[in-house]
């Protein structure tokens, strides 16, 4: 009997191409995924040494970081951007890699449209020059952000020197309740064990109340492995998801679909496979959580106050909270709920699948937006926006008062047009609150996109379980 | 890229935790094609104000940092985003070493493929570093140590590829171009995920 495996090392194992003594892995790579930004520099590598790409087959493009959410028939008119959009599609076009564009109909935010195109798959690798390719983990696949260089080798060779990472087991059990939402699970497991706690391993997510979870959610939850400072994290597939991937694009079909099949029920975690490091959540004594400060570890349950610098003792970590607090204007020891707010942003990789925006229109049907706040909901994809519109979401957002925009990363990394102004608060249900990261001078809450929507009516930080005719 | 040397330099010193890659570079800064003029952009928006001049009190931008080739900051340096555009940031500015208590992954494989080398110290001396502004440190990867003012050296890990690269100044690439005949041999006995791709 050989040695039980968890998931992870399963698939590790599974794609290496080579290993010698002195050197890290060769790791072969089942999926690039590339996008404007991170990618122009690695082309222009490639066009320097004379290289071409190794499998256009196994590579796809789409734009979202640079590009406007405004209404498709306008143009680009950052012409930087546009710049780089052109870029993209001319290396497309040159290297042979199938490209969804700015004006396609499957465009969108790269981590929503791989799995929804059926590109992302159990047991496979996955990359893209991005830290929230996480998110593709949710189909039990090892999913990881890299660097240009990195974007430039996988171009080139479809392989990558690794060298194998710790196993991290994040044990969920018990059942969420009404008004707990998977982004709640994954700020909370950050708030717990930091944002740097993670580093040098991957997360394996499991237990009951990750199997119980749609894998809309089971995405926004690994897609924020990274805020704990994991490059990746796993969920093991199951039957939710083969039924999620049974049919899209790019899913294989008839007799290679069962052979895929009986091969990915082969990759959950061996019962006895010990993992490096292990932390446990129970998901029923979850609240809401909201961020308060300047990175994502920074969260507390929305019932609760904003921590105390001066109670801790002196050091950088206190120097740091000070300054977070500087930063966001905010006054220790008070509750964040009731704290005014200007913008709510409803989108991103974390939070723009269709059940977050059925999530968020639960709320605002048949209610108002405040007046004081704009509220700006961003599908994730050309499709979703489609499917939303199909079953008149659109229509709610519209008659609440809010924006309903075109596909796109938007004010997740404020470089489209889509930003904070100076001073400003949000609540956002995208995934990181850094100093400046939704605008310059702009001051982010992170939350669900149920307590983003519940905000957006009263405009100010609000427990969506406190709003009146709302469980 | 460059061979990896020993050199001799003051320290720049930045004692907060957690400094994020969009710190280093905001992200409105990454529609370029290119690496040019990213040193300008390094910390843009601790180091100049809103109307674009540099703030006096930010250490970027007092005289003695001109001429420092080491970054001394908090843990977790370079958290957040995989933009490579980071170390571009870093090393254009002129930064040739990041001292820190511990590195974000990304962050820290990024830098070590563009000749910025991450350099971990114990608690102790990061403490002692913040101490002593001005002090005149050595950094010598091929013997992996940093070396303070009054000689004690202080031993840093660096992965051994990693290292080799730096030190003979190739890049992974050209490694792993040579194993063509692995990847093909992979590529020949994998065939099952890869057509599914196909659609």
């Amino acid at each position: 009997m050989s040695k039980p495996r968890t998931i992870i090392e399963k698939v590790w194992d599974a794609h290496l191409v080579s290993e010698r003594a002195g050197a890290p892995a060769l790791l072969f790579i089942d999926l690039h995924l590339v996008h404007e930004v991170t990618s122009p520099q690695a082309f222009a590598g490639l066009r320097e040494r004379g290289l071409r790409l190794r499998r256009p087959d196994l590579t796809f493009a789409t734009v979202d970081h640079s590009t406007p959410t405004t209404p498709r028939t306008l143009p680009i008119v950052d012409q930087i951007a546009a710049t780089q959009v052109a870029q993209l599609e001319a290396n497309a076009r040159d290297f042979g890699i199938p490209y969804f564009g700015f004006q396609n109909h499957n465009q969108g935010i790269v981590h929503v449209i791989g799995p929804e195109q059926g590109l992302t798959q159990p047991g496979m690798t996955v990359v893209c020059g991005d830290s929230h390719t996480a998110t593709h983990g949710a189909f039990g696949a090892l999913a990881f952000g890299i660097g240009t260089s990195e974007v430039e080798m996988v171009l080139a060779t479809q392989c990558l020197p690794q060298r194998p990472s710790k196993t991290f087991e994040v044990r969920v059990d018990g059942r969420l309740r009404p008004g707990v939402a998977a982004k709640d699970i994954i700020l909370a497991m950050i708030a717990k064990i930091g944002i740097a706690g993670g580093t040098g391993c991957v997360f394996e997510y499991r237990g009951s109340a990750i199997g119980a979870l749609s894998m809309d959610e089971r995405m926004t939850v690994c897609n924020m492995s990274i805020e704990a400072g994991a490059r990746a994290g796993m969920i093991a597939p199951d039957q939710t998801t083969y039924d999620y991937i049974a049919g899209r694009n790019f899913a294989p079909k008839g007799a290679v679909w069962d052979a895929a099949v009986a091969r990915w029920s082969q990759l959950p975690t061996d019962d006895g496979a010990v993992y490096d490091k292990s932390v446990t959540i129970d998901a029923s004594s979850l609240e809401p959580m909201i961020t308060f400060g300047t990175n994502p570890g920074m969260g507390i349950p929305i019932t609760g106050a904003v921590p105390d610098p001066s109670t801790m003792p002196a050091g950088v970590e206190r120097e740091s909270l000070a300054k977070a607090l500087r930063y966001m204007d905010l006054e220790a020891g008070k509750p964040l709920a009731g704290h005014r707010i200007d913008v709510v942003f409803i989108g991103s990789c974390t939070n723009s699948r269709i059940s977050d925006l059925r999530a968020a229109a639960s709320v605002l049907k048949g209610r108002k937006v405040s007046p004081k706040v704009r509220v700006m909901v961003v599908p994730g994809s050309q499709n979703i926006k489609r499917q939303a519109e199909a079953e008149g979401l659109d229509q709610i957002f519209k008659d609440a008062g809010a924006e309903w925009r075109e596909a796109g990363c938007s004010m997740c990394i404020a470089m489209n047009g889509d930003q904070l102004e100076p001073g400003q608060y949000s609540v956002s249900t995208s995934n990181r609150n850094f100093e400046g990261r939704q605008g310059k001078g702009g001051r982010t809450f992170l939350a669900s996109p149920l307590t983003a929507a519940a905000s957006a009516v009263t405009g100010v930080v609000t427990d969506v379980r406190a709003l009146p005719g709302k469980v | 890229m460059e061979k990896f040397t020993a050199f001799e330099s003051t320290a720049v010193l930045l004692p907060i935790d957690n400094i994020d890659t969009d710190q280093i570079i905001p992200a409105r800064f990454l529609k370029t094609i290119t690496k040019d003029g990213l040193g300008d952009q390094l910390f843009y928006d601790w180091r100049y104000d809103a109307s674009g001049a540099p703030k006096a009190d930010f250490v970027l931008n007092k005289a003695e940092s001109k001429q420092a080739q080491i970054l001394v900051a908090g843990d977790n340096f370079g958290c957040g985003s995989s933009r490579e555009h980071a170390p571009w940031a870093l090393t254009q500015y002129g930064f040739r070493a990041v001292v820190g208590t511990s590195f974000a992954d990304i962050f820290k494989g990024n830098s070590l493929k563009n000749g910025l080398l991450p350099i971990v110290v114990p608690a102790d001396v990061h403490a002692w570093l913040f101490e002593n502004p001005g002090a005149v440190l050595r950094v010598d990867l091929a013997a992996q140590t940093l070396v303070l003012p009054d000689g004690r050296k202080v031993e840093f890990p660096v992965d051994a590829f990693a290292k080799h690269c730096m030190l003979e100044g190739v890049d992974e690439l050209g490694y792993v171009l040579q194993q063509a005949d692995a990847i093909s041999a992979y590529e020949a006995s994998h065939a099952a995920p890869i057509n599914t791709l196909q659609g």
